[in-house]
């Protein structure tokens, strides 16, 4: 503590010697010793300079700088704001075609489905028609062969008749008689009857 | 300059960097109102800096800003946004004026960080005109907006009668304290810490002249980083506080009533 003001007054010898001229002498030697910010006589001239800053400032910023960042704020706002509404539609575009193309799959499977039904019923028609053809083919063949057996057997029983008939009179003849044809029919038509 | 004085080999002149000083010309030349000195030189600088940072900053006018731009913008909101919270809605016609007065603090605050810098806002001189002007302001637009209602600010309604006298009269000097108050705080913290540093400065070439220097200038040049780290803080929160209480006493003016 001693020291310094040792260090102040040998300042403010210092600043007094340094200084030439009654000026420095009249700031109390401000410069040297205490605080400069205390030296009144540097306050006009700070305050002049000052404000001629503050109003270089006031004007630069309230006629070029202030405009110009609020407008480009506002600018943003609404850039912002029509993004998100365009975004919004996109969505609902995107939401749109999603439906659009779910029906049209919808569609299309019910489509499909309708065709293949078609085909099935076309197919099942088909199968019947042929299976009908066949069935009534099959008839007619088994009616024809069942004429034809019934012919056959027609056949069969009057070849039997006839058989008869001229085995019986064979036999009758070898026994040494005089057959008559007439009564051995007869005979031989009551006997196949009886049988 | 005028401090040049040893002793033990260490120069110590903390307050030297205030000296305001004619630019031009000889060191022991008069200060008149309008010699141009370090302080025109430092006021300049700053209102050319505020002018890159805010007009040239935002010449591109971009939508998707660039970083002098954020910067830009994010003063402009910073404060408008303290100017509505803190003072009010129709407190936004003012938002030019506190702009100013906060660009030009922090932007000298900031500057006067600058080594061999001057630091205008270090002066009382500066300080005391802000402070006065926020006063005037606030006074002139209190008695325009609301006439003698204006006085209902001191006369405490909600306290009991009697006691109303008295917290007037301390109303009123609190009122008149302000731009003491407020002068004083933005002054004296940024002159506080230039000093300090420039006290540790002092410390730090000490190793060229003893052997104890091997121990005091490692510690000083931290304590000058540190104290350094802090005056930035100091710098912003300095211009921020006189902002604020600027936008406080405003509403007072707006608002009287308590």
């Amino acid at each position: 503590m001693a020291e310094h003001t040792t260090e102040a007054a040998e300042a403010a010898t210092h600043a007094a010697e340094g200084e030439h001229g009654v000026e420095a002498a009249a700031h109390g030697g401000g410069e040297a010793v205490g605080m400069p910010q205390l030296d009144f006589s540097s306050w006009p001239n700070q305050i002049f300079w000052l404000v001629i800053a503050l109003v270089a400032i006031y004007l630069i910023l309230s006629r070029i700088a202030l405009p110009r960042i609020a407008a480009v704020l506002a600018e943003r706002a609404g850039t912002v704001t029509n993004d998100i509404a365009a975004a919004e539609e996109l969505k609902l575009k995107a939401q749109e075609a999603e439906e659009a193309y779910n029906k049209a799959l919808a569609d299309a499977r019910a489509e499909a489905n309708k065709i293949i039904g078609e085909a099935k019923a076309e197919i099942q028609a088909e199968l019947d028609d042929a299976n009908a053809k066949a069935d009534a083919e099959i008839a007619a063949k088994t009616a024809e062969s069942e004429k034809a057996i019934a012919e056959i057997r027609e056949n069969a029983l009057q070849s039997v008749e006839e058989v008869a008939k001229s085995t019986a009179a064979e036999i009758v003849a070898a026994l040494g008689h005089d057959a008559d044809k007439a009564a051995i029919d007869k005979a031989v038509d009551a006997n196949l009857k009886g049988a | 300059m005028a401090t040049e004085e040893q002793s033990e080999g260490l120069v110590f002149h903390p307050m030297d960097q205030f000296i305001v000083k004619p630019l031009f010309g000889e060191a022991g030349d008069p200060v008149h109102w309008y010699t141009v000195t370090n302080v025109t030189l430092w006021l300049f600088l700053t209102v050319v800096a505020i002018s890159l940072l805010l007009v040239m900053g935002t010449r591109g006018r971009a939508v998707i800003p660039s970083k002098i731009q954020s910067v830009a913008e994010l003063s402009y909101g910073f404060i408008y946004k303290m100017v509505e919270d803190v003072a009010g809605k129709d407190a936004v016609r003012f938002f030019p004026y506190i702009f100013t007065v906060f660009m030009f603090i922090v932007m000298s605050n900031f500057l006067g960080l600058l080594p061999l810098a001057f630091t205008t806002t270090s002066h009382l001189a500066v300080t005391v005109l802000l402070a006065l002007a926020v006063f005037f302001t606030v006074t002139i637009v209190g008695f325009v907006l609301h006439g003698a209602k204006f006085l209902g600010l001191f006369w405490v309604s909600a306290a009991p009668l009697p006691l109303r006298p008295i917290l007037a009269i301390i109303e009123v000097i609190s009122y008149f304290v302000r731009p003491v108050s407020h002068s004083i705080r933005l002054m004296g913290n940024m002159m506080a810490g230039h000093a300090v540093i420039k006290v540790f400065a002092a410390f730090a070439p000490l190793i060229l002249l003893s052997g104890i220097g091997v121990l005091v200038t490692p510690l000083s040049i931290l304590a000058i980083s540190t104290i350094y780290a802090l005056e930035t803080l100091v710098a912003f929160i300095q211009a921020y506080v006189f902002t604020i209480l600027t936008c406080v006493y405003l509403k007072d003016a707006l608002h009287p009533s308590h």
